[in-house]
């Protein structure tokens, strides 16, 4: 008689025979890589079963290894995530070749720079921001975004305003200004991050510009035109841009020699004629040493006769040392050594 | 190498003429042939034009020297003459000092020349006006710049400075390697 037991097993065997076992038995363990649900068997094939079919054997090989592999999935701690069995997979253990070189960092903007030096930390901001007056989630920024300031319908005047002044006009202007400024700034980067040149050092849009950059306003808009200027008519008394790029021009080496030596005789004359004709200190200088000789000279008029030329002090004195020089007889040193007596002789001039 | 610009021959020709007045004209305007002034690494040299063409086929790195070097430009673009245009100052020179021989060695040293070690010096010349330095025996040594007039070296006590040392042929030896 067949008791439940009997049925119970014989049920349980066509079931088992029906599914597979989950016991599989390998020579060598095959690696497993969970992370990347990878099983690499690194047994030999048994050639037998692999000429007879194989195609039926090779199935047969991979049933068994992903059987193994999810075997040891199933050794993982398990978590259930809205009535799905769910598994976190370890780290890889296996190295992957990239397919393309590892991305290069990107240059630091030059704001990024400022805020890493000051510490400035970036803070998430959501997208969607509450416009109280439409009572709806918007975009922060960019197409029917909240609290857009330039969707005013109504503005009310400032105190400290032209009340002519189209406040609606000066927000939309403001909003520009803001646009061009950033993307000037962003091309920047740009071309401070490839190391081209940087654009916009000719003039960048300023709140109020002062005079250099009016000037320089004024000379590139003068430059602007398809003959680079050449025809742009000038105002009666205008003066030179200050600071704007000049080039740099020489002579050749080997010129003209006749018209280098005219243009630095003509240096010289020029520099001459600056010079004042009259030198006071020098005719000043000039009218003392001649009151100074005048009592030797009308001595030597009277006959006082000098029987020795290192004789008499006081004639030395009066001649001064200088005189000496430029005769150039060679006594100077002695000429200096008198010094007492040309004071002397000095004080006579003057007493005169 | 190339010649000087408008302005370097202005500031150039200043400085010159403070030592040998007009005297320039007789530097670029030569009878024995064209010299002319080139500047090279911010120096200014004195050549011939003969010299001057064929120092134009040494490429600029290896270019040391050619003629006479003059001086050089600073920086800040002011001038300053060397050692080595003595030779053109010296004949040409409108005010001069001459020291005793006592006091040429310290000259030649780098020091200023004082009222004891005066021998002589030119009639009427004015404070801060470039001088050249000859020795007794009328050998030029070097130039500098008049501290006092020559009323004034009259009465001054003996230790008071009488002319700034600028350059000197000491130099030669003490600045060897840098003269060119």
């Amino acid at each position: 008689m067949a008791t439940v037991e009997d049925v119970l097993e014989s049920v349980n065997r066509s079931q088992a025979s029906k599914y597979k076992t989950i016991e599989v038995q390998k020579d060598v363990e095959p690696q497993l890589d969970l992370g990347n649900l990878l099983t690499v068997d690194q047994n030999p094939l048994e050639l037998k079963k692999f000429r007879a079919d194989k195609e039926a054997y090779l199935k047969s090989q991979a049933r068994d290894n992903t059987q193994l592999l999810f075997n040891a999935i199933w050794k993982l701690p398990t978590e259930r995530v809205e009535e799905a069995i769910c598994v976190k997979l370890p780290e890889t253990t296996t190295v992957l070749p990239r397919e393309k070189p590892i991305p290069k960092v990107k240059p630091p903007t030059r704001w990024e720079q400022y805020a890493q030096l000051k510490g400035i930390q970036k803070r998430k901001k959501g997208r969607m921001v509450w416009d109280e007056e439409i009572k709806e989630w918007r975009p922060r920024w960019g197409y029917k975004r909240a609290n857009d300031e330039t969707k005013d319908w109504v503005i009310e005047v400032p105190g400290n305003a032209d009340p002519n002044e189209d406040q609606f006009e000066k927000r939309m202007k403001a909003k520009k200004e803001r646009v061009a400024k950033n993307e000037l700034q962003r091309l920047r980067n740009i071309a401070r991050a490839t190391r081209s040149k940087v654009p916009g050092v000719g003039l960048t849009p300023t709140e109020k510009p002062s005079k250099e950059e009016v000037g320089l306003a004024l000379h590139l808009a003068k430059k602007s035109t398809a003959s680079l200027g050449k025809f742009t008519e000038k105002l009666p008394k205008e003066k030179e841009a200050k600071h704007v790029g000049k080039k740099r021009k020489f002579e050749p080496a080997i010129g003209d020699f006749k018209k280098e030596k005219e243009q630095q005789l003509n240096i010289i004359d020029v520099m001459e004629n600056k010079k004042p004709k009259l030198d006071i200190t020098k005719a000043v200088n000039r009218v003392i040493s001649q009151q100074e000789q005048e009592p030797s000279d009308e001595r030597r008029k009277r006959g006082v006769k000098v029987k020795n030329r290192r004789g008499p002090p006081r004639k030395k004195g009066s001649g001064g040392f200088g005189k000496k020089g430029k005769a150039g007889k060679g006594k100077g040193a002695k000429g200096m050594g008198g010094k007492g007596k040309g004071k002397m002789g000095k004080g006579k001039g003057k007493s005169r | 190498m190339r010649p000087l610009t408008e302005d370097e021959t202005r500031t150039f020709f200043e400085k010159l003429s403070k030592y040998i007045g007009e005297n320039i004209r007789l530097l670029i305007d030569r009878p024995d042939g064209t010299y002319c002034f080139r500047l090279h690494k911010d120096r200014v040299y004195y050549v011939s034009e003969h010299i001057m063409k064929r120092a134009a086929n040494v490429s600029r790195e290896n270019l040391i020297s050619m003629g006479t070097c003059f001086g050089k430009f600073t920086k800040t673009g002011k001038f300053r003459l060397h050692i080595t245009a003595l030779d053109f100052l010296a004949p040409y020179a409108k005010y001069k000092i001459w020291v005793k021989p006592g006091a040429e060695q310290t000259f030649l040293y780098g020091n200023h020349i004082l009222k004891s070690g005066l021998g002589r010096i030119t009639e009427s010349t004015n404070q801060y006006q470039g001088v050249v330095v000859y020795s007794m025996g009328d050998i030029p040594l070097g130039f500098g710049v008049a501290a006092k007039s020559t009323q004034e070296c009259r009465r001054t006590d003996p230790m008071s400075i009488v002319c700034f040392h600028q350059a000197d042929i000491g130099e030669y030896i003490r600045g060897e390697d840098t003269l060119t």
